[in-house]
């Protein structure tokens, strides 16, 4: 199984991406939001932070690896 | 030069920014120390030195007060257009390098003309004023998403060695404004020497905390070129550094005046008025209500908008921090400073006289409820006998 879902700042519109992470703020490709601190901001605007997010969209997909 | 867009409803909007031609002179501010200096060696009078100060201080705000307060905004449907005008962000690029220009000349005029003690003093205050620019500069930069942007406002910081600025700022500044854990919010009572005090170390400390935590998510201590707060340093400490073997040990307290001009006194006096008093409620939850419009206080004044970005329409700053200077909105009804920034900053050197402007009308935000006024907890007490009781809030049956 290889969910992945997307959650954007209800502030400025950022979206973090599963599938990206955020490698910068040290959250490789990848990292789930469940991993990520409750304590941390948007990257962006550093208004809100992550409980003020809002699930985008999840989506299915199936397992590519390698490819 | 106009912008046409469409509105929801179908009827087509125009819109002219009047200001967008003075906003080029954004790149002028910057020199005028630079100005004052080949005027002084023109006719010999030292005062110039010292005109950078007078223009900041007195001729700003008599400019601001001779003009009609702007509170005029564009509408929202020309905004992404007006955003994406690169002409605006230009004006900002452009800058950066002005700011180098201007340290590195007056550390050459300072290092080889021979002057008088006052005139040093006049330089380097004057230059700490447009250095205190560029930390504004550094500001609009650095809260945009682009990494050209981003790496500009590190650039800009590094020239006034304030680097850090870029992190604890956003991260740190605009997550915890208007609340007690605030370094950068001044609290009622507070005077600006006891508030910087309490700000400049507050902030070094934060910066280098926030950084530390984002190094270790990626297993990384923080000693590392990755580290960006040790960034733009890795910019000041050569370009000191080369200034002081250039031009002798008169680079020391010429230096050392501006830097701290330009974090005193124009950084530490930007964040002391910015919300001074005002404070966020805090939830059942055990978190702040988040950042309202009234959380800030705002200046419409003309001249000094102009020379700062618009960060005097504050509220809307807090409220959209990635929303571009040439965008950002007053509105009505919202906490208003009596004058522009450069004429509050002579204020608050002088706390009797701040506090006579505005203590009551941080009473007058708060309705008398001194539970709602970031107040400084040694003065609470004889604040609240001076201007009435708190307001107990009867218990919800």
């Amino acid at each position: 199984m290889n969910d992945t879902a997307q959650f954007r700042c209800p502030g400025c519109g950022y979206v973090y991406d599963e599938r990206l992470g955020h490698p910068h703020e040290g959250f490789p490709p990848g990292t789930r939001w469940q991993e990520i601190p409750d304590d941390w901001a948007c990257p962006d605007c550093a208004v809100r932070q992550k409980t003020d997010f809002l699930l985008l969209a999840a989506e299915r997909k199936e397992a590519t690896i390698g490819g | 030069m106009s912008i046409q867009a469409v509105a929801a409803d179908g009827h087509s909007v125009l819109y002219t920014d009047r200001r967008r031609w003075l906003w080029s002179l954004s790149l002028v501010w910057p020199l005028l120390p630079v100005a004052g200096c080949l005027l002084a060696r023109h006719d010999g009078n030292v005062l110039w030195y010292w005109s950078t100060l007078i223009v900041w201080y007195l001729l700003v705000p008599i400019i601001d007060h001779l003009l009609p307060a702007d509170r005029s905004n564009p509408p929202p449907e020309v905004v992404p257009q007006l955003d994406a005008d690169r002409y605006y962000r230009l004006l900002t690029y452009l800058t950066v390098p002005i700011h180098y220009l201007t340290l590195i000349y007056c550390a050459w005029v300072v290092g080889t003309q021979h002057l008088p003690w006052y005139a040093i003093l006049g330089l380097a205050l004057s230059v700490g004023v447009v250095n205190g620019l560029a930390i504004n500069t550094g500001h609009e930069l650095g809260h945009k998403t682009t990494s050209t942007e981003r790496w500009l406002a590190k650039t800009v910081l590094a020239v006034v060695g304030y680097g850090h600025f870029f992190i604890e700022h956003n991260k740190g500044h605009h997550k915890d404004v208007a609340t007690p854990e605030d370094p950068a919010s001044s609290r009622m009572g507070e005077n600006i020497y006891v508030f910087a005090c309490r700000e400049i170390p507050g902030a070094m400390r934060r910066a280098w905390a926030t950084e530390r935590t984002r190094l270790a998510r990626s297993q990384q201590g923080p000693w590392t070129l990755q580290n960006e707060v040790l960034q733009p340093l890795l910019i000041t400490i050569p370009l000191y550094l080369g200034l002081v073997i250039a031009f002798g040990w008169i680079m020391l307290p010429f230096l050392l005046i501006q830097a701290f001009w330009g974090w005193f006194g124009i950084l530490s006096s930007a964040n002391y008025i910015e919300h001074y008093g005002l404070l966020r409620q805090r939830r059942e939850n055990g978190r702040y209500e988040p950042c309202q419009p009234y959380h800030s206080w705002n200046s419409n004044h003309v001249m000094s908008n102009l020379i700062l970005f618009n960060l005097q329409r504050h509220s809307d700053h807090h409220a959209n921090p990635t929303r571009r200077y040439q965008s950002l909105r007053a509105f009505d009804d919202l906490p208003e400073l009596p004058s522009g920034y450069p004429l509050m900053f002579a204020l608050a050197l002088v706390p009797p006289l701040w506090f006579a402007m505005m203590d009551h009308r941080v009473v007058a935000w708060a309705r008398g409820d001194f539970n709602l006024i970031n107040v400084q907890a040694s003065e609470r007490a004889r604040l609240i006998a001076r201007y009435g009781q708190p307001i107990v809030q009867a218990p919800t049956p």
